[in-house]
């Protein structure tokens, strides 16, 4: 079976990777390149565990292609923090303990930093809307969506 | 299990030729939302996936001086980020947006949806209710054909061995026309519909309905134009009894199922309130116009 070559660039690195026509990029994230904090939840799009920003567009990686990342610019979580520095939806997780088995956390960071991307001042409303391709079986998403807003208000400057 | 491949072609010429020229069964990808689900499952098993994603005319949005034109492969999110469609067409817009969560958004597709061929395709019924049309490439070159003349079955086109959806032609509201969606889902959010509704009309200057489509999805093998439904709003202002009268004659046009998410019955019943209420989203939009 004839492997298909891939250039494309995760976490603001270009990497080179050789998949099979039917691996996926969750696949090819956790297989192939170590990856591993995407997780693989329902592996049909339904759960987000897998969730990662492509070209500035958060996507489960379980619905794309290997072989369709080429040229791409993809950030899992692994790409969030800066260094030892946690991007503030990490830091707002961990202080409104906005997770229990831990399984959906990855996707839910990814998914809400995306958001807080493109709007530094979402209503709650927004952001459940915005996170309801994201399952958590454990925490009753309340802790989750406080984190999401706290992280927000951070982001504008407006508390610790 | 035969071995895969995959192909990324440029150009439109050079997927008709790779998808005509494929010895087996071929798929073409677009969004990817349905057919990496399939793969995944052994529903479908081809022998080679051809994206469409990087062919530049399937990506985007062009306003014309007759309408729009939407390339096939163009993502949700594209759709619902561009003002000048969703101001022109609403309904358009809110089908493809009550597909799936923010992260299908990002992927899925009208070529996508269109062809996966489910009766509950959710960007489906306002497109036909609006009369676009596809531009479809292919062995003997390109044809257009009218968005309700692609499905003739669960699963099923009319798209045969090498063609696939280049765009969407979508032409310009006229004066006082205007559109909505609604959908039924037992839930709020990432459900399939148990009943979809594309309602599209046209209104005088007095509020008449001079022009109407109504377009059902989930209540048959395909999405069905309800002609008496359509009837039964022109030369009527939207007063109780031509509402009475839609709603019998929405229940009337469909042949649904028994299923999970609801009975015969119950899709009759929903498939009526849901066209009043379709209506009256779209008769107000286009009196507004």
């Amino acid at each position: 079976m004839a492997k298909t070559h891939v250039s494309t660039s995760i976490n603001g690195e270009p990497v080179e990777f050789l998949c099979e026509p039917q691996q996926t990029l969750l696949d090819v994230l956790r297989d192939e390149l170590n990856l591993t904090g995407s997780k693989e939840g329902c592996s049909s799009g339904d759960c987000g565990a897998c969730t990662v920003i492509c070209d500035g567009k958060i996507v489960c990686s379980c619905l794309i292609l290997g072989a369709e990342a080429e040229g791409r610019d993809i950030t899992t979580v692994e790409g969030i923090a800066q260094g030892d520095h946690l991007h503030p939806v990490q830091q707002k997780f961990l202080e409104h303990a906005a997770l229990q088995c831990g399984f959906c956390t990855p996707g839910f960071i990814v998914a809400a930093k995306a958001l807080l991307d493109e709007n530094l001042n979402p209503t709650e409303e927004e952001t459940r809307y915005w996170l309801a391709g994201n399952l958590c079986r454990c925490t009753g998403y309340d802790k989750i969506i406080r984190a999401v807003l706290d992280a927000a208000a951070v982001m504008r400057g407006e508390a610790a | 299990m035969p071995s895969l491949s995959f192909a990324a072609p440029t150009s439109v010429d050079e997927a008709v030729k790779i998808l005509a020229g494929a010895s087996g069964m071929a798929k073409v990808l677009a969004g990817g939302t349905d057919l990496l689900v399939q793969l995944r499952s052994g529903r479908t098993r081809p022998e080679l996936i051809v994206d469409t994603k990087r062919i530049p005319e399937l990506i985007g949005i062009r306003e014309t001086a007759d309408g729009f034109v939407i390339g096939g492969s163009t993502p949700g999110v594209m759709i619902y980020e561009s003002e000048a469609l969703t101001r022109a067409w609403p309904g358009i817009v809110e089908g493809m947006d009550l597909i799936g969560s923010e992260q299908i958004q990002g992927r899925a597709s009208f070529a996508g949806n269109l062809c996966n061929a489910s009766p509950a395709a959710d960007s489906v019924p306002a497109l036909i209710a609006a009369r676009a049309t596809a531009v479809i490439a292919g062995p003997n070159g390109r044809r257009q054909a009218p968005v309700e003349a692609i499905v003739t079955g669960p699963g099923q086109t009319s798209l045969t061995k090498g063609e696939f959806i280049v765009e969407f032609h979508v032409p310009k509201p006229k004066p006082r026309q205007s559109d909505a969606y609604l959908r039924f889902i037992p839930r709020t959010e990432m459900d399939i519909a148990v009943v979809g509704i594309g309602v599209n009309v046209t209104l005088d200057g007095n509020g008449v309905c001079t022009d109407a489509r109504v377009v059902l999805g989930a209540v048959a093998p395909t999405q069905v134009i309800a002609e008496e439904a359509g009837a039964a709003l022109i030369g009527h202002r939207l007063d109780d009894e031509t509402l009475a009268k839609l709603d019998a004659a929405a229940g009337r046009a469909c042949k649904p199922i028994n299923d999970k998410r609801g009975t015969i019955e119950y899709r009759i019943k929903v498939a009526g309130v849901l066209a009043r209420r379709a209506a009256a989203i779209a008769f107000e939009r286009a009196a507004k116009r």
